[in-house]
């Protein structure tokens, strides 16, 4: 058990190190970094504004999202890429839902909760396709997803038959935006209220060991009468229902959706989260709370680089070096090496 | 004009026919034997038509809209379509279209270089090349026309119409499509030009690749940095939207007589709705409707005789907020 708490904590050094590192290279470069303001914003409802604000904010989604990733990654080895499609189709459905036919609704035609369990129904749905498809026909999660990743956008368009919707009720852009009267953005409470789900189902079931269980060795985890191929299909759902929620604060940031670019490319940041967060790509043993922390220092140096004026298309080879140094750093090779010097620094230390 | 009449009965005879073989359930072997006929007058005209992805943009959607319902077969066309936003995978679809033996090939590339070779090809098999939307750098030889818009023009004119603000001092936030794209180099070029004439601050000149949250990231960026602004100049409509929400949040106003002036292009109905309701500024147009032209291209190649003009401009409008009217939101926007 003590030695389980060790790997732990080698674990969550990672994205904390990379934090502390992104956090002292904006300190030295420009402290006014740190500043938060607490503002109106143009409807009179008090807002924190600042960098600091701007990361939680923005890497809402992301952490939603690397929750469901850093479990079908530990279950299945391998990750899913269309979790950028399977948002714009989550998204689609939440704004068809709420317009009906009129793609300018002068009032919502549902209540944003029912919209919302629609989509997550749905979005759920297309994880279970992925799930089947890599637990029962065991292919290969990349392949198999890459389905979803190609058509996942115009199935989305087709279901609001193309039209760009744009929903003018005010209220509907409080789930990315504020809640009046609360100065904190509020996905982040929603990506917090996921988190401490997602801690309490893992503290509280055996979700989380029997998706190391299938992960490290699913032959032998069905002798210990774990369902493998189950396991693995209900963490693509449990992504599904994460891809929803991520889903229904992309649309409500803008009351509106594109569905070509909706969540482009955030199924990378997605995997690299879990990459950060010290997981294993091929499967077995996971600690989530790296994860939630890798996708927030995906953020942090995301708002770094916008700070610093790097032109943004840029910006995804500047996160690919960050991404490489932190991937090497964190290889098995690498850190014995590190531990090696380690142990060489600290003997000395106590002797002096 | 009797030709013409009679251009429409035999169309509407064709389309019948091929009304009656997909009734049969024989529909792709009729579009097969089809083919065979059509090189010439009177028979459906098969056209193959690339264009860019129709979910990239209102603009595309309005634009992809317009071709489908010119090239239909009550029109006496045999369409095609492909779709992608990549040069390769556009070249891939053109030589397939070459393949099939299609008699024009319409193109919206998503790049301007590489077209040469497959365009040779088109032209060795008697396939006449129109382009639409977006120019490329190819010999004008290898195309009958091309129908776009003057980025660079509208460009300009956005760019008049800002000089023409007076505005007491001008610290711009630019906000690119994806570059290298021939609406971004045209609208960034005017404004890079008079802001260096004019002594302009531009705070930033980003791309936002198009897309609304990339913008309303990298406006967000600038208020937390504490830098002034005072105008937001987003290539399209979708930009200046994301733009406009990282202001709202952050209480800046925008809009007529405010503190910030939101420039936008291509007149969606809703960001001309903005600007009456002036809570932008300024919209510049990027006429989708090129279908008509095209159209009347290939009806004089048809006739034998060849079009005018070999580069085709379009009309295009910019729309200020303290003018704009409804009927202008009800005829322009898309």
């Amino acid at each position: 058990m003590s030695k389980g708490k060790g790997t732990f904590n080698k674990q969550l050094l990672i994205p904390i190190a990379a934090l502390v590192a992104l956090a002292l290279f904006n300190l030295i470069k420009d402290p006014s970094f740190f500043k938060i303001a607490l503002g109106e914003n143009s409807a009179g409802d008090p807002v924190l504004s600042g960098y600091l604000i701007t990361i939680l904010d923005y890497g809402s989604e992301l952490a939603i999202l690397a929750i469901g990733m850093t479990l079908v990654t530990a279950a299945s080895g391998g990750q899913d890429i269309s979790v950028g499609a399977a948002i714009a189709i989550a998204g689609s459905v939440i704004l068809r839902v709420l317009c009906g036919t009129n793609s300018r609704p002068e009032e919502l035609q549902a209540p944003v909760i029912v919209a919302f369990l629609v989509a997550c129904l749905v979005a759920m749905l297309f994880g279970a396709f992925n799930g089947i498809l890599v637990a029962y026909f065991k292919i290969q999660p990349m392949v198999a997803t890459l389905i979803l990743f190609t058509a996942g956008r115009s199935i989305a368009a087709w279901i609001n038959n193309n039209e760009l919707p744009i929903i003018s009720e005010p209220s509907f852009g409080y789930y990315g935006g504020y809640i009046p009267g609360v100065p904190i953005p509020t996905p982040f409470f929603i990506a917090m209220i996921c988190v401490v789900v997602i801690m309490l189902v893992l503290k509280f079931t055996t979700l989380g060991l029997y998706t190391q269980a299938v992960g490290i060795n699913g032959s032998s985890s069905r002798l210990n009468g774990i369902n493998p191929q189950f396991i693995k299909f209900l963490t693509f759902v449990i992504l599904g229902l994460c891809v929803a929620v991520a889903g229904l604060i992309k649309v409500s940031r803008l009351s509106t959706i594109n569905y070509s670019v909706i969540a482009k490319d955030i199924e990378m940041d997605a995997i690299l989260a879990v990459a950060l967060g010290g997981n294993s790509l091929s499967g077995g043993k996971f600690n989530m709370t790296a994860s939630i922390l890798g996708a927030y220092v995906i953020q942090f140096l995301t708002t770094t680089l916008y700070k610093m004026n790097v032109q943004s298309d840029a910006l995804s080879a500047y996160k690919a070096v960050v991404v490489i140094i932190l991937v090497v750093l964190s290889t098995p090779i690498v850190r014995k090496k590190l531990s090696q010097l380690g142990a060489m620094i600290l003997p000395k230390k106590k002797e002096a | 004009m009797r030709k013409f009449g009679k251009r429409i009965l035999a169309t509407i005879i064709a389309a019948t026919m091929m009304a009656g073989l997909v009734g049969c359930g024989g529909g792709a072997a009729g579009g097969d034997s089809d083919s065979g006929s059509s090189s010439s007058s009177g028979g459906t005209i098969k056209v193959g038509i690339i264009n860019n992805d129709p979910n990239e943009s209102g603009y595309r959607t309005a634009n992809d809209k317009d071709l489908k319902e010119m090239f239909s077969a009550a029109n006496g066309y045999e369409a095609s379509f492909a779709y992608s936003l990549k040069n390769d995978e556009q070249i891939t679809a053109a030589q397939k279209f070459i393949q099939d033996g299609v008699d024009y090939l319409l193109l919206s590339a998503a790049d301007t270089a590489g077209w040469d070779s497959v365009l040779k090809d088109a032209q060795d098999a008697g396939i006449r090349v129109i382009l639409f939307d977006r120019t490329i750098d190819a010999d004008p030889s290898l195309y009958e026309a091309s129908i776009v818009s003057d980025m660079a023009k509208e460009g300009e004119t956005a760019a008049n119409w800002l000089k023409d603000q007076n505005l007491s001092e001008y610290n711009i936030i630019h906000l690119q499509g994806v570059m290298g794209s021939a609406a971004q180099q045209g609208r960034t070029g005017a404004l890079d030009d008079l802001a260096k004439a004019n002594g302009w601050n531009i705070v930033t000149q980003q791309t936002a690749e198009w897309n609304a949250e990339k913008a309303q990231q990298i406006v967000q960026s600038v208020i937390d940095s504490g830098e002034k602004f005072n105008v937001i100049y987003a290539e399209n409509d979708d930009m200046a939207k994301g733009a406009v929400e990282a202001l709202d949040k952050a209480n800046i106003s925008h809009g007529v007589g405010k503190d910030v002036v939101v420039m936008g292009f291509d007149c969606n109905k809703w960001a001309l709705e903005e600007l009456l309701a002036q809570n932008w500024n300024y919209d510049g147009q990027c006429n989708p409707f090129q279908a008509k032209y095209i159209d009347e291209v290939i009806k004089t190649l048809e006739s034998g005789g060849t079009p005018s003009e070999k580069t085709i401009i379009m009309d295009e409008k910019g729309f200020d907020a303290s003018t704009i009217t409804q009927d202008d939101v009800d005829k322009y926007g898309i």
